[in-house]
């Protein structure tokens, strides 16, 4: 099909629209980004490499990506009971419940972190429950992952409830009619259509958990090899003149985030063809 | 299997005045090809979904054969229920889909994996869709969908299918097709069948026997001839055809419209007063000054089909009545005519 | 498995049974789980977010009033606080209008209109999100930073971005990009365009239509958007931390000046400004419920 930019309708204002548009993404977004590529291309990829290799960046990068893939993992499980219960049952405070979800994409992420390292240290209201058994929280990579499951929450939330809530109950209906009893029908005709929503979820919280910062820096006791996460590194890098480092691990993030995205959208398109909806 | 529907009351939560079903009885004989007839609100699909388990009656009885079946779930009940938009898993190839009801027995009575393919194969057969199995429901058609709905009911050798509007859903030509398909069906898997329907030419035409429902009750039971040919309420008569009403009475023994006695037998002995039900093909247009012809004009005409339809008003009592005009005649809107009204339904005013 | 479901079923035939005065039908659990797995669920959801989210947002309040009242006051009222709270306000007030007509203008290009590459151009206007608000900081620095792409022309003119208000306003509008665009795409996507071509058969100019017609439509999905963008401006604490400098009075925002305090150890000075962003963070969730329960109506009345 030949497409032109010649316009089908009657609705006008598309050519301002859309030149604002890619001017102002082009300002704001791409052309900033454009210079991080150009400056990794300056370190050149053996320099990235060495950058990367570094024991210190290596560990960051490990604590980010491990704990964030932990905590999506976590919230997959329990995001998916918690929208389960909002679309599926009808309880006093529900509409309670509904509105806290939203609350780390409300919360500004630095009082999220410094209230999780009250609650977690070991004086702190959770964290002294666990001291007397030696187990520390806040200052730990444990610290670490409590965060992440804090941020990474809504995500799996808000992009399963919509799906859920489309879900036919003549499905599970027809699937009780050919003798499935209700776990056979949970988990072959219910979660089954959920798994694409439940994939975009994930890889969305996934996502913002390996970038996350403001949440993380109080509660993670920042000990290099072992509680230091990425981005923090690349704050110190920063700080210490060393933009070569910070742009190696901020190249390897990005890398990783358009991966994510273009995941994402291959899952949709998968789904989309597949079963039919988006 | 025989079915039997006793007294079943239900009514729904929250529901505001009479039940969705209110003291229905039926009986279902093994084989039959039952059609549920009634307009929205009839309660017709609650009870199918009674039968199916899917909703729990108040009160009331339900057997299947000997057994009571009114406190089964709807696992036990081994029916075969296609929803009206068909609630396939949309996961899961049409094969997979056919085969589901035999994956999740367990494993005492599951067939071996061969027997399942094979089974799946010949139902595949029987829905005329035989290379459809590895496509998933998304790219498949309205009719197509049905008929894999239909296939995956029939997997689990129900005792009894149950069909709710089944061709609801899809276009006049589909309907008209399917509607003689699942009639073949039927003759050939011999599965004792209930549908539920809004529409009384496709419960005339499919069904051995009739059930037309209204406000939760059973109207009338019998086969479509019954049905058509006697119904036992106005509702009924109203609901299976075309129909219009003329008012008359009873006067030494004949039935009179206005001044006309009309040339149709009663047993009526009572001068009772009522109406006289007719379709269109029980009032013939003819000469004014014929015998026994009512005096009649015309105020619509209009083509239906083969036939031309004309819209009449006898004698100034009656509302616009539908008549089968003769295709030669030359008639005009507004002309007086005269009409011979050949046999009716008389029913009492209550 | 068979186990642990026949158990369930039995549970809920038990629970089920007599449910209706005078008969004693047990109710099968055709397309929901029992009472008792029903209530276990709902026990762990609400367990969980108390846990996670409900908690954290307690202990700040505890937190902040913790030395009383007075103490609380002060933290607020104190010069550098007073500072950060101002320069808060003034990002916001830039970026989110900013954002505002962007999302306008990329929702109307991409709801109304065919074009290729369109799914491209909306993976790119979510792009910000996936990139961390750390990474955000450090492309502008490495932009306008000293050592940066424009840091030469820019020590000549004597513009200053990085380390200065401008570069906390641009760091700050990076992260608040897709937030309006977001809201709108959807919703006018199904809308569709017959309210504008109506609008137009009817003699109304392409403003007219758009203020009148478009706008009015939109107008709970904007409102939730501008909310949700304005909380992330006043709140955003990575993207901002590596731009800002961190110069206390002029270049701390809230988030910033949050962080000093409590690497200062001065605990409940840090909870009492904190605490003001969560009372924002409450403010927007109230009103999010307010304006959905407002925008579902709107919906459902224009799918009847």
């Amino acid at each position: 099909m030949a497409f032109s930019f010649r316009r089908k309708s009657a609705i006008p204002g598309f050519g301002l629209a859309l030149g604002y548009t890619i001017a102002y993404l082009g300002l704001i977004v791409l052309l900033p980004l454009a210079a991080l590529v150009l400056r990794a291309a300056e370190v050149g990829p053996s320099g990235l490499y060495t950058l990367v290799t570094d024991p210190r960046v290596l560990g960051a990068l490990r604590t980010s990506f491990g704990l964030a893939l932990l905590a999506a993992a976590t919230n997959a499980v329990f995001g998916m009971i918690v929208a389960w219960v909002l679309v599926r049952y009808r309880f006093p405070g529900r509409g309670l419940v509904d509105a806290a979800v939203d609350l780390p994409f409300a919360l500004p992420t630095a009082v999220a972190g410094i209230a999780l390292a009250a609650l977690y240290a070991p004086n702190g209201w959770i964290g002294s429950l666990f001291e007397p058994y030696g187990i520390k929280i806040a200052f730990t990579p444990l610290g670490i992952y409590i965060a992440l499951v804090f941020i990474g929450l809504p995500f799996i939330v808000r992009t399963v409830q919509p799906v859920i809530a489309e879900c036919d109950r003549e499905i599970e209906e027809a699937s009780a009619t050919l003798g499935a009893n209700r776990w056979q029908t949970v988990f072959r005709v219910v979660l089954p259509p959920l798994t694409p929503a439940l994939l975009t979820g994930f890889a969305l919280a996934f996502a913002r958990g390996v970038g996350e910062y403001g949440s993380i820096i109080f509660i993670a006791g920042n000990i290099p090899y072992i509680s230091e996460i990425a981005p923090l590194l690349i704050v110190i890098k920063l700080e210490e003149y060393d933009y070569a480092g910070a742009t190696a691990i901020a190249t390897v993030m990005l890398v990783v985030a358009f991966a994510i995205l273009l995941a994402i959208n291959l899952v949709q398109a998968w789904s989309r063809r597949r079963l039919g909806h988006a | 299997m025989r079915i039997s529907i006793r007294n079943i009351v239900k009514a729904f939560e929250g529901g505001l005045g009479r039940p969705a079903l209110n003291g229905v009885s039926l009986d279902i004989r093994s084989g039959e090809l039952v059609a549920l007839l009634g307009p929205s609100g009839s309660g017709k699909t609650t009870l199918l979904r009674v039968i199916a388990g899917l909703e729990v009656a108040q009160s009331g009885t339900l057997l299947f054969g000997d057994e009571d079946a009114s406190d089964m779930s709807v696992q036990e009940r081994k029916v075969g229920f296609v929803f009206q938009h068909y609630a396939l898993f949309r996961h899961l190839t049409v094969a997979d889909n056919i085969a589901f009801g035999l994956n999740v027995r367990d494993r005492a009575t599951r067939p071996p994996p061969a027997e399942i393919r094979r089974r799946v194969d010949d139902l595949l057969e029987l829905v005329q869709l035989a290379s459809y199995g590895k496509r998933y429901p998304a790219q498949l058609s309205g009719g197509q969908r049905q008929r894999v709905a239909l296939a995956r009911a029939l997997a689990v050798e129900p005792r009894v299918l149950l069909l709710d509007e089944p061709f609801g859903a899809l276009d006049a030509q589909v309907r008209r097709d399917l509607r003689r398909w699942l009639r073949d069906i039927h003759h050939r898997t011999g599965h004792t069948t209930v549908f539920v329907t809004h529409d009384q030419e496709e419960a005339l035409e499919l069904a051995d026997r009739v059930a037309v429902l209204s406000g939760g009750k059973v109207e009338q039971v019998g086969t479509p001839d019954e049905i058509y040919d006697t119904p036992a309420s106005p509702f009924v008569y109203r609901f299976v055809g075309e129909s219009g009403s003329v008012p008359v009475e009873f006067r030494d023994g004949r039935m009179w419209l206005g001044k006309y006695a009309l040339p149709i037998p009663t047993d009526f002995e009572s001068s009772q007063a009522g109406d006289l039900f007719l379709r269109p093909q029980d009032v013939e247009i003819v000469e004014r000054e014929a015998p026994d012809a009512v005096a009649a004009r015309i105020v619509g005409l209009r083509r239906s089909g083969a036939t031309r339809r004309a819209e009449i008003s006898i004698g100034g009592v009656s509302g616009p009545i539908e008549t089968v005009a003769l295709p030669q005649a030359v008639l005009s809107v507004g002309e007086e005519v005269g009409v011979r009204i050949r046999k009716g339904q008389f029913f009492p005013r209550a | 498995m068979p186990d642990a479901s026949t158990i369930l079923q039995q549970n809920a035939h038990v629970a089920g049974g007599g449910t209706t005065a005078g008969t004693t039908r047990r109710r099968a659990p055709v397309t929901g789980e029992g009472p008792v797995a029903r209530a276990v669920l709902i026990g762990v959801a609400i367990a969980f977010l108390s846990l996670f989210l409900l908690l954290p947002l307690v202990v700040v309040f505890v937190e902040a009033l913790r030395a009383g009242a007075g103490a609380y006051v002060a933290a607020l009222t104190e010069p550098d606080a007073v500072a950060a709270i101002q320069l808060t306000l003034m990002v916001a007030a830039i970026a989110v209008p900013l954002n505002l007509v962007f999302g306008v203008a990329a929702a109307w290009a991409v709801a109304k209109f065919e074009f290729p590459g369109k799914s491209f151009l909306v993976s790119l206007i979510d792009l910000p999100f996936s990139v961390s608000p750390v990474v955000a900081g450090l492309v502008y620095v490495l932009l306008f930073g000293a050592q940066g792409l424009f840091g030469g022309w820019m020590r000549e003119n004597g513009v200053e971005i990085i380390f200065a208000v401008p570069g906390i306003v641009l760091a700050t509008v990076f992260v608040t990009f897709p937030f309006i665009a977001r809201e709108l795409i959807p919703l006018m996507e199904e809308q569709g365009t017959g309210d504008e071509e109506v609008a137009m058969t009817l003699g109304a100019s392409g403003l007219q239509t758009f203020w009148r017609v478009t706008l009015p439509n939109i107008r709970f999905a904007l409102l939730y958007g501008v909310l949700l963008c304005n909380a992330r401006a006043m709140g955003e604490f990575g993207a901002v931390a590596v731009v800002s400098g961190k110069i206390r009075g002029y270049t701390t925002t809230m988030p910033l000046h949050v962080e000093i305090l409590y690497n200062e150890y001065n605990s409940v000075a840090a909870f009492a400004v904190a605490s003001v962003l969560a009372l924002l963070a409450l403010v927007t969730l109230v009103a999010k419920v307010f304006l959905e329960s407002r925008y579902s109506d709107e919906l459902a009345a224009r799918s009847h």
